[in-house]
């Protein structure tokens, strides 16, 4: 079986916006915000920027971390942590946020649109 | 369903229901409490405490309304008039008949007044009561000229108390006491002459050693005319020369009373009528009265438990005393006065650091029998828990002064030694809850044991348990510093370390997380290293400090200018107004004499400051744990009562500490005269005008556990006064925890308000110059900063809701109209709901 996987990819800012262990948004064409961090070594993670525990839009504002070794974000509104690279949250049984695909391409930070 | 009646309603009475309750699984008895006075019990060992707020609430004992338990019936202001035994029934004054099938006596006391001519005048009080406080305060109030003067007859605990209540009233007190010295009870005289000299320096004048032989009216004033020929020209007086059992129910239906009055029971606590129990202050056990709670909460035990089954005897009691008095410890255990025979006293008594120590040993000398402290009463916990065992060292080296003395540790105590005096419990039934119920901090000691809960002196023993059952208190920040916030303190300050990467590196692990990020990010801070978003910072502050505004259930932040003190032009009202109505701000006036502007967006912020900073205002620091507001009251400028002006001591007091990030938010307010209009002992530091200058009192605030401030210093003039709270803001910041405010950090410090009045006052550890120095380079480096990110693009740029479309309002933030003005509207996420969710 093959499916076809045509991602497409929007480009949000350049490299040098983001600081290290920060966050920004992005809005896509539909409405959607994303939330990217940027780690160092240039490590990239995008969620949702949907905050499931508040209802309100804000997780790019949150404290970028560790839990154990494992990178985090902690809301700014209650301080739930999520995790970087899966969207589950540790503090929260059974809530979780949606995860999506960033890269770098000649110093543009992209986000796979959904 | 037989019924228990209880006469009175104190604190023993009180804790033979909840006794009772407790053991009375099954819901046997009925309870019915007939009280005198108008409210449930209350603290009424912490009476004096009343003056610090007169908000009875504070001396609530918790649970003395029984409200949701059916089985007890609590009827206040019904005072039990007459007791017929034959029928089982008591009579109350309002003519109400309640048929008992266990009647308990708890009628306390009566102040003794002294039969001397002019006793019952007006302006003559006894200290007792609620109502007696708010009746002497509203005596002291009264207008009159220059300082108000007040003459206590009776220099025991509870005169010395009330002298102590006066003095906080702003009088002038006069103790007067027939005995060679004060607290002749409890005190011997080597105490009483150095208790006198510490009392003396508080402004309480002593006269003992004489009788008082008249109180005469003149005019408003009242003369007290002294078996020593001294006349005493004052405002008001206030017996407190003891108390008599209030024995007149057991006099009026046929039962015997003790010699020396009051309710002649056996060591159960049973009078000749089987049906029939006396318990507190009323009740003479096997003859003898005793005056204080402790020994009145283990009759109601013994009492609760032969109801409900069970028996018990009145153990030999613990009438050992520990009171701080104006600052001043006093402490007498066991066999203070040596009457046991062949006893040895051994005393050192240091004049110069005001400190008079006696234990009192067995003839052999091994033995401790008991003892007077009275200047430091440290040891007085181990101390009393020792009395009738063996001494761990040398009586003198137990005493000597402390560095080169024998410290008695907790180890040294047997397991039956009791801990908790006021609620008998012993060190052995600590430890087991610690080991077997997994108590493993002592705010659950005190749940599990109710040790530490009356008088909260055995407090620092039960830490120093825990850490003896190798309970490790931790002090660790998180996962990512071993370190308590006030070891990074001093790390990041002898290191002079300016960076958290540097910090984490060295001292810590991992990436670190929003508790130590924002925790080092405010060390930073205050120990002046730049904008708080400069470089790496603006990624370690928490939402609000990172945008310097506050965020709100939306998403969105509210705004809150600088309005010192309250005070504001109509011009700068103007701007305010403008400002909210141009960017569509809810507006609210908060509690710190400030207005709120709410529903601003992250693109809005800086273009609404640029329009505040044009017009002078800048950042209130609403949004950080720093200095929030200091309120006041309009003072003396406009006040027909004011005596201070408060509103410029609070404009000066909030520009000089604007921007000092704390451990915590830190509040104060300013008050211009005693009515304490600004309510400044609710805050943090709080400043009242007296007619001399200025009364700081420290450690209160609002919030789940509500405080009252405490008094530090008194009378001070302008310049001793912000030297004093330069010093305590800078050693708070220094050493409290992350989140701590000043309330739980002075009762977390060894040896509490004295000690931080020691260290910031006195100087007793040198430290002094260097807080002075710290606090003078903050109010150097001071700058606004929100003018610091108007005036710096790279951080203007952050101020954006999106990255890729600056300017484009955030979809998700939608407002409806209430009362003309706009609310946040929650529009949920898709897939998820916010009512499941949210914790």
């Amino acid at each position: 079986m093959t499916t076809s996987l045509e991602r497409t990819w929007t480009a949000v800012c350049d490299v040098g916006v983001v600081p290290e262990y920060s966050g920004v948004a992005a809005l896509l064409d539909d409405g959607v915000q994303v939330a990217i961090f940027r780690l160092p070594g240039d490590r990239w993670y995008a969620l949702s920027n949907w905050d499931p525990c508040s209802g309100a839009a804000v997780l790019s504002r949150g404290i970028v971390g560790d839990a154990g070794g494992r990178p985090v974000v902690a809301s700014p509104v209650y301080k739930e942590r999520f995790a970087l690279d899966t969207g589950v949250c540790l503090d929260a049984e059974g809530v979780s946020v949606p995860v999506y695909e960033v890269r770098v391409r000649e110093g543009v930070v992209e986000v796979e649109s959904p | 369903m037989p019924t228990l009646v209880v006469a009175g309603h104190g604190m023993v009475a009180h804790r033979l229901v909840e006794a009772v309750r407790a053991e009375d699984r099954q819901g046997t008895w009925r309870i019915v409490v007939l009280a005198e006075e108008p409210r449930p019990a209350y603290d009424r060992v912490a009476l004096t405490s009343y003056v610090d707020g007169w908000d009875p609430a504070s001396l609530a004992l918790p649970g003395s309304d029984y409200a949701g338990d059916s089985l007890v019936d609590l009827r206040l202001g019904e005072l039990v008039a007459s007791v017929d035994r034959a029928a089982k029934v008591v009579t109350t004054a309002s003519g109400s008949e309640v048929a008992y099938d266990a009647l308990v006596l708890a009628t306390g006391s009566r102040p003794f007044v002294p039969p001397v001519p002019g006793h019952d005048l007006p302006g003559c009080f006894v200290y007792r009561t609620i109502e007696d406080l708010d009746a002497i305060r509203a005596a002291a109030l009264r207008p009159g000229r220059g300082r108000r003067a007040a003459v206590v007859i009776g220099g025991g605990l509870l005169g010395l108390e009330a002298a102590k209540a006066l003095r906080d009233m702003g009088l002038s007190p006069h103790v007067v006491e027939m005995a060679p010295r004060l607290m002749p009870l409890q005190v011997d005289e080597g105490g009483g002459s150095l208790l006198r000299r510490l009392i003396t320096n508080l402004d309480v004048t002593v006269h003992t050693g004489t009788s008082t032989d008249a109180i005469e009216a003149d005019g408003s004033r009242i003369v007290a005319r002294l078996g020593n020929g001294t006349e005493l020209d004052v405002d008001l007086v206030v017996f407190s020369a003891g108390v008599r059992p209030r024995d007149d129910l057991a006099r009026q239906s046929g039962l015997d009373v003790g010699p020396r009055g009051g309710v002649l029971v056996d060591s159960s606590c049973r009078t000749g009528d089987p049906s029939v129990y006396a318990i507190g202050e009323c009740a003479a056990v096997e003859g003898k009265v005793y005056g204080i709670v402790a020994p009145g909460y283990a009759m109601a035990e013994i009492v609760a438990a032969q109801l409900t089954g069970g028996a018990g005897t009145f153990p030999e009691p613990d009438t050992s005393t520990k009171l701080k008095l104006m600052g001043v410890d006093v402490a007498s255990f066991g066999d203070a006065h040596a009457a046991t025979e062949g006893a040895l006293e051994v005393a050192v008594n240091d004049a110069v650091a005001g400190t008079y120590k006696k234990l009192v040993v067995t003839d052999d000398g091994k033995t401790l029998l008991g003892g007077v402290l009275v200047g430091d009463a440290a040891e007085y916990n181990t101390l009393r828990a020792l009395v009738g065992r063996p001494l761990p060292a040398e009586p003198g080296a137990i005493l000597a002064p402390a560095g080169g003395g024998a410290a008695v540790g907790v180890d040294a105590l047997p397991d039956v030694a009791q801990i908790c005096s006021c609620n008998a419990v012993s060190k052995g039934t600590i430890t087991r809850v610690i080991h077997e119920d997994g108590c493993d901090t002592v705010g659950k000691l005190k749940a599990c044991t109710r040790a530490g809960t009356s008088c909260g002196s055995c407090v620092p023993l039960l830490g120093r348990l825990l850490t003896a059952a190798g309970v490790e208190q931790s002090k660790a920040l998180c996962e990512h510093f071993g370190q308590s916030r006030a070891e990074l303190f001093e790390i990041i300050r002898a290191t002079r370390i300016s960076t958290f990467s540097e910090v984490i590196a060295r001292y810590g692990t991992g990436t670190g997380c929003a508790v130590c990020k924002p925790a080092v990010a405010s060390i930073l801070a205050t120990l002046g290293t730049g904008h708080v978003l400069g470089g790496e910072q603006m990624t370690l502050q928490d939402t609000n400090d990172r945008y310097l505004a506050n965020l709100q259930r939306n998403g969105t932040y509210s705004v809150v200018p600088r309005i010192p003190g309250g005070e504001i032009t109509p011009e700068k009202l103007i701007v305010i107004g403008e400002v909210a109505q141009e960017f569509g701000l809810y507006t609210k006036i908060t509690g710190g004499q400030r207005i709120d502007l709410f529903g601003a967006t992250v693109d809005q912020l800086p273009l609404i400051w640029r329009r505040l900073v044009d017009a002078g205002f800048e950042s209130g620091h609403a949004y950080g744990k720093a200095l929030r507001t200091v309120k006041s009251c309009v003072g003396s400028t406009w006040c027909r009562y004011g005596v201070q002006d408060s509103v410029g001591l609070a404009i000066e007091l909030e520009l000089r500490y604007r921007g000092l990030r704390s451990p915590h938010k830190l509040k104060s307010a300013v008050s211009g005269c005693a009515r304490e209009c600004a309510e400044a002992r609710s805050k943090d530091f709080g400043i009242i005008a007296t007619e001399n200058g200025w009364n700081l009192y420290v450690g209160g605030n609002g919030g789940t556990t509500p405080r009252h401030a405490e008094l530090l210093v008194s009378d001070v003039d302008s310049e001793t006064l912000i030297r004093t709270i330069d010093r305590f803001l800078m050693f708070y910041v220094r050493t409290a925890d992350r989140l701590q405010r000043t309330a739980p950090w002075i009762e977390e410090l060894d040896g509490g308000l004295d000690h931080l009045r020691a260290v910031i006052v006195d100087d007793s550890l040198g430290i002094c110059e260097d807080l002075d120095a710290a606090m003078a380079k903050h109010v150097d480096n001071y700058a606004d900063e929100w003018r610091g990110v108007l005036e710096d693009p790279e951080k203007l740029a952050r101020f954006t809701s999106f990255v890729n479309a600056p300017g484009t309002p955030d979809p998700a933030i939608s407002f409806r109209s209430e009362r003309e003005q706009k609310v946040p509207v929650m529009l949920g996420v898709p897939g998820f709901s916010n009512s499941e969710v949210r914790r």
